[in-house]
């Protein structure tokens, strides 16, 4: 792809880099991301599924039937709490499965029982006051909830997702930096040029406007080159996690929706490389008579 | 036309290159600017193309005072000039046709407009074998052709020339002359910068003479000068 400039831009040794920079700044760019949308899609997860539970274990020895079902209907009964269904022993066990194995239904193993509160979308409970009330019924409950916990861990989430975008943002005006010095030394290599085209009547926006596409053909090379090495590389992340199965840690993947985002890298970088060079030529040529 | 009243001239902090110039031009007239090496003869033209401006006094040119006319308005007045420079400064990825058509290009002409006009004036100025030829290909009469050809491509009201005859013999700086005569007649106010003793003698026309950065006024056997005194 090439444009008709007054201006000899293949000459230009300087501008020769700016396909790389633009490259290295889509790369860069494009899995910084990608991280931080796939750290908020994992929060969106966990927010979703986690915040609407909260689960109460009774200890071993006051699990009786009796105990259980007056928990239950104390539980139902609580403001906010849309459901509350004990666990049976087959599913209690099953939930230790993975640390500690299959175990045997007749093994005497003091397992505490499990009953799991689906609690209504938005609400928010004292768990000191209800533990207090549970307690009152059946000694040593322990309620759990999960927001305690997942708060502190979507806190650091949200941390490295903003960590990502503000790397994003360190890697774009690394590259305005270096675009402003390669139109600067262009500005320089082509000043004969630059004066004769002054002189003639050209208006600063003119020059300018060649600079801009010559930075846009440079930009769209480097966000192609940039955009593929990316798209391997996230591709390779991808199909390496694949088989992991960890629940709680986010998906290195993106899902179909979050690829499109990716896009607006190369289309941002191409839009930031264009600006800065004409900006910094406008700039420059502010100084001519 | 172009009028100068005590203009002075200096680059940064250094000593003035030019001092209290006073002149008028008046509209179709052709003048000789002259002088030793040194005495700020390019450094005129610079003020009258508007290349620089005057560190003091006033520059008029086509009804606009230059200090007070906004920079965005000066393209335009740039538009109504044309510059042959004494080395050319021909742009060599260019072929002749497109240096030719520089000035219009810049002046957002169509397209179609370019092509018939500057194809006619290759051919006018004898180049019409080497409309596609690059600069470098080209003799250095046919590159000052080119050149000339580009300052006159938008018919300007000012031609300014820095010794257009300085690296031609005396064949060829004899034809150009006359080709600037005849685009003098069309109306065209011309300005040439020139130490060629023998051709302000053969053609006559005012001169203005410069000195050691000052400006004397000779008039000339046309007698078109009015001296601003």
């Amino acid at each position: 792809m090439r444009f008709r400039a007054d201006l000899p831009f293949e000459r230009d040794q300087a501008t020769r880099f700016v396909p790389w920079i633009v490259a290295l700044m889509v790369f860069l760019g494009a899995l910084a991301l990608a991280a931080a949308t796939a750290v908020g899609g994992a929060i969106d997860r966990w927010d979703t599924s986690l915040t609407g539970r909260i689960t109460v274990q009774v200890p071993a020895d006051q699990a009786q039937p009796k105990a259980l079902a007056r928990l239950v209907d104390t539980l139902v009964e609580t403001p906010g709490i849309a459901k509350a269904e004990a666990l049976s022993a087959e599913a209690t066990r099953a939930l230790v499965e993975p640390w500690l194995g299959a175990l045997d239904a007749d093994l005497e193993l003091p397992l505490p029982a499990v009953i799991d509160v689906e609690t209504d979308a938005g609400a928010t409970f004292d768990v000191n006051l209800l533990t207090g009330r549970l307690a009152k019924i059946t000694p040593g409950v322990i309620v759990d909830d999960h927001r305690v916990w997942l708060l502190q861990l979507i806190r650091v989430a949200r941390t490295v997702e903003w960590i990502s975008f503000a790397i994003l943002g360190l890697i774009g005006l690394t590259a305005i930096a270096a675009i402003i010095f390669a139109t600067r030394s262009g500005l320089a290599v082509h000043a004969a040029i630059i004066n004769l085209l002054h002189v003639m009547g050209a208006r600063d926006a003119y020059i300018a406007g060649q600079f801009q596409m010559q930075a846009m053909m440079l930009g769209i090379r480097g966000g192609i080159i940039g955009s593929v090495a990316a798209i391997i590389v996230l591709a390779l992340l991808t199909a390496m996690s694949a088989g992991i199965d960890v629940a709680l840690l986010p998906s290195a993947t993106l899902s179909p929706t979050q690829w499109p985002l990716l896009v607006t890298v190369p289309i941002a970088a191409v839009i930031i490389t264009m600006a800065t060079a004409r900006l910094t030529v406008l700039r420059a040529l502010a100084g001519m008579p | 036309m172009l009028r100068f009243e005590n203009v002075g001239m200096r680059y940064g902090i250094g000593p003035e290159i030019l001092r209290d110039i006073n002149f008028a031009l008046e509209p179709g007239s052709i003048h000789f600017l002259t002088g030793p090496s040194g005495a700020g003869k390019t450094t005129l033209l610079k003020l009258m193309y508007l290349a620089l401006r005057p560190t003091r006094g006033l520059v008029h040119l086509l009804g606009h005072d230059i200090s007070l006319t906004p920079r965005s308005e000066l393209p335009e007045l740039r538009r109504q000039i044309g510059v042959v420079f004494q080395e050319f400064r021909l742009i060599d990825h260019l072929s002749a046709v497109e240096n030719v058509a520089l000035p219009l290009r810049v002046a957002n002409v169509k397209q179609s407009t370019i092509d018939a006009h500057v194809r006619e004036l290759l051919v006018w100025v004898g180049l019409g074998d080497h409309l596609d030829a690059k600069p470098p290909t080209l003799s250095g009469g046919q590159q000052q052709r080119v050149a000339i050809a580009r300052a006159i491509i938008n018919r300007p009201r000012l031609l300014l020339a820095d010794e257009p005859t300085g690296n031609v013999d005396d064949r060829i700086a004899l034809r150009l002359m006359y080709l600037f005569e005849e685009l003098n007649k069309t109306g065209t106010t011309i300005v040439i910068a020139t130490h060629n003793e023998a051709l302000l003698q053969k053609f006559g026309h005012p001169v203005l003479r410069l000195n050691d950065g000052e400006l004397d006024v000779v008039a000339g056997r046309t007698e078109r000068l009015e001296a601003v005194s």
